[in-house]
């Protein structure tokens, strides 16, 4: 393009660095405050470098975590985990599943399954907090995996990601392997599924961020310390009453929760961008 | 649709949607249907008796002024956040997709964002504002004179967790600006250029208009995470006080259901809200379909 001056050409990198300034700056703070006692983060102001506790205050968050707690982090990273992955599993095959049935099979109601799905496309768990609330306690999944992971797992995206990926491909390859004599499930896993590796993993990454962030559905739902994700330890050692709030332990755990979705971003960012930029189609 | 070949399958694809209807209808039309019948109830807290008391939730609801109060904050709030959030995130994208050294390097720097949750968002910006051990708050105070407590100014409050929900929203919409620019023709630009029109002359009659159906995406999703996925964020830095500064509606359907067991008159909020999220999703698809048949 045109206007090449030495200027034009420094602006931008400006704004891109004062932008990630502006990014990373809370998180360093959290990384600097997990290394310093609670006293030196209490004297205010706090330091802004690096202290010499790391060691001793993340051996002790994954280990115990704070007194009023009683969760270690390393028990509620494993919640957390076995949420994440559950969602994001779970996700992934009921939508497989049900894209499967809409494009590849004409049954009287299809259009009816379409609509029910389609129609949660946009509402958040947010919207109908306590008639769900009442389903789960009703069905005796308080406190329990299943009940953490099977409310989210409704969701239209996946669904119509799938459905899009299965539209696109050439209906020659469904006749073939009916020629073939293979039944429509062995294509479904022997055909379909290993062409849908893409999508699929895309929807994974994000999924797994998605269940990993939840928070105001396992912070209604468990109230035993044995089921607490890591964001809702982090929340019960913010709002515990007439204790002294750790500091330097909550934030450890903050960064704890941080890192594998951010893990996750970073490694795959090429799947995560198509499959964000996908499903707006 | 062009005829397609479909399996001869009877039994086979209800077996399919199965697990997807159990689902959604156990855990979504079943607590919609139950939303609305309790709406209709007045319920004592422990369980006990529930009388039928019609519209008069929705009408108390109506008649309160607290109610259409959390209503005007929480579409401030969301214009506010969709705004900031949106116009930063274009001006970053746009700046990331010139052709400079290290594009990549800032592209992966804006996105990783996205993967910290909205509830760790609040975190950060609590600290950072508390006005015991915050920082900010610290150098507002000693540097700027000014007073920060946003558990007793409600100004302060209302500006903090719009703030801290913008931030965590801008990576989402960077990817998708992103995507968006890298999709508009160079030629169309550099012809613009060569018939004289400036760098904003061709951002904002040639750039920003092809950008269009981004930016409507955009804006529907950044005013639905701002009127409900930001819970967190208010759960965590403001209770929706001080006093209904920052009670937005979602948080007053889970205050007035969770904290305050006033079942029926959550019920019928969540309906309301049902009834906008709905009317939402039905603006997005009118959209995305004309987009897809044109």
């Amino acid at each position: 393009m045109t206007e090449h001056s030495k200027l034009r050409r420094i602006v931008p990198h400006v704004w891109l660095w004062l932008a990630i300034a502006v990014v990373v700056f809370p998180i360093f703070l959290v990384f600097v405050a997990s290394t310093h006692t609670n006293q030196d983060i209490l004297s205010a102001p706090m330091p802004l470098t690096p202290g010499s506790h790391l060691v001793e205050n993340y051996t002790r968050a994954l280990a115990e975590g704070t007194e009023n707690l009683g969760a270690s982090a390393l028990t509620m990273m494993k919640n957390s985990f076995i949420m994440a992955m559950g969602i994001a599993v779970g996700k992934i095959i009921v939508s497989l599943l049900a894209a499967y049935a809409i494009v590849f099979f004409k049954f009287p109601g299809r259009s009816f399954c379409f609509w029910a799905i389609f129609i949660t496309l946009m509402l958040p768990v947010e919207v109908r907090i306590m008639p769900t609330y009442k389903v789960i306690s009703d069905l005796g999944l308080l406190n329990s995996y299943a009940g953490l992971i099977l409310p989210m797992i409704v969701s239209a995206t996946a669904v119509f990601l799938f459905r899009q990926f299965f539209m696109s491909l050439p209906r020659e390859i469904a006749e073939a392997s009916q020629i073939d004599g293979a039944s429509p499930m062995a294509f479904f896993t022997e055909i379909l599924v290993p062409m849908t590796r893409t999508p699929i993993a895309a929807m994974f990454v994000i999924q797994f961020i998605y269940g990993w962030n939840q928070y105001l559905w396992p912070l209604l739902i468990t109230t035993k310390e044995k089921y607490y994700t890591l964001l809702i330890g982090i929340n019960r050692m913010l709002t515990g009453a007439d204790v002294l709030i750790e500091w330097q332990i909550v934030m450890a755990t903050t960064l704890l929760a941080m890192i594998p979705p951010v893990l996750v971003v970073v490694i795959m960012q090429k799947q995560f961008v198509a499959g964000m930029t996908d499903t707006e189609k | 649709m062009a005829k397609q070949y479909e399996f001869p399958s009877k039994g086979l694809p209800y077996l399919l949607v199965l697990p997807q209807m159990v689902v959604v209808f156990v855990f979504f039309f079943w607590p919609a249907a139950q939303a609305v019948w309790q709406s209709f109830f007045l319920q004592d807290p422990f369980g006990g008796t529930m009388i039928f008391v019609g519209l008069e939730n929705y009408t108390n609801l109506f008649k309160d002024p607290t109610y259409w109060q959390s209503f005007g904050r929480s579409f401030l709030y969301a214009a506010l956040v969709a705004f900031t959030a949106m116009a930063s995130a274009l001006f970053l994208a746009v700046q990331a997709n010139k052709k400079i050294r290290a594009a990549s390097f800032y592209k992966t720097m804006l996105i990783w964002p996205y993967a910290v949750a909205t509830m760790v968002a609040g975190v950060l910006w609590l600290f950072m504002f508390n006005p015991n051990v915050g920082v900010i708050a610290y150098f507002l105070k000693h540097s700027l004179g000014i007073e920060w407590d946003h558990l007793l100014n409600s100004t302060q409050a209302f500006l903090l967790v719009t703030i801290a929900a913008s931030w965590k929203q801008i990576a989402y919409n960077f990817v998708f600006f992103l995507a968006g620019l890298q999709s508009v023709p160079a030629a169309l630009v550099e012809a613009a250029a060569i018939d004289g029109a400036g760098p904003g002359k061709r951002f904002w009659k040639i750039v920003f208009p092809l950008l269009s159906p981004t930016t409507f995406y955009l804006l529907v999703m950044n005013v639905v995470y701002g009127f409900f996925e930001t819970f967190p964020i208010i759960h965590q830095a403001t209770q929706g006080g001080p006093g209904q500064a920052t009670n937005i509606l979602v948080y007053k359907v889970w205050r007035d259901g969770v904290v305050n067991l006033d079942l029926g008159s959550s019920s019928s909020q969540s309906v309301v809200l049902m009834i906008l999220v709905i009317g939402l999703t039905i603006v997005q698809f009118r959209f995305i379909e004309r987009k897809v048949t044109y």
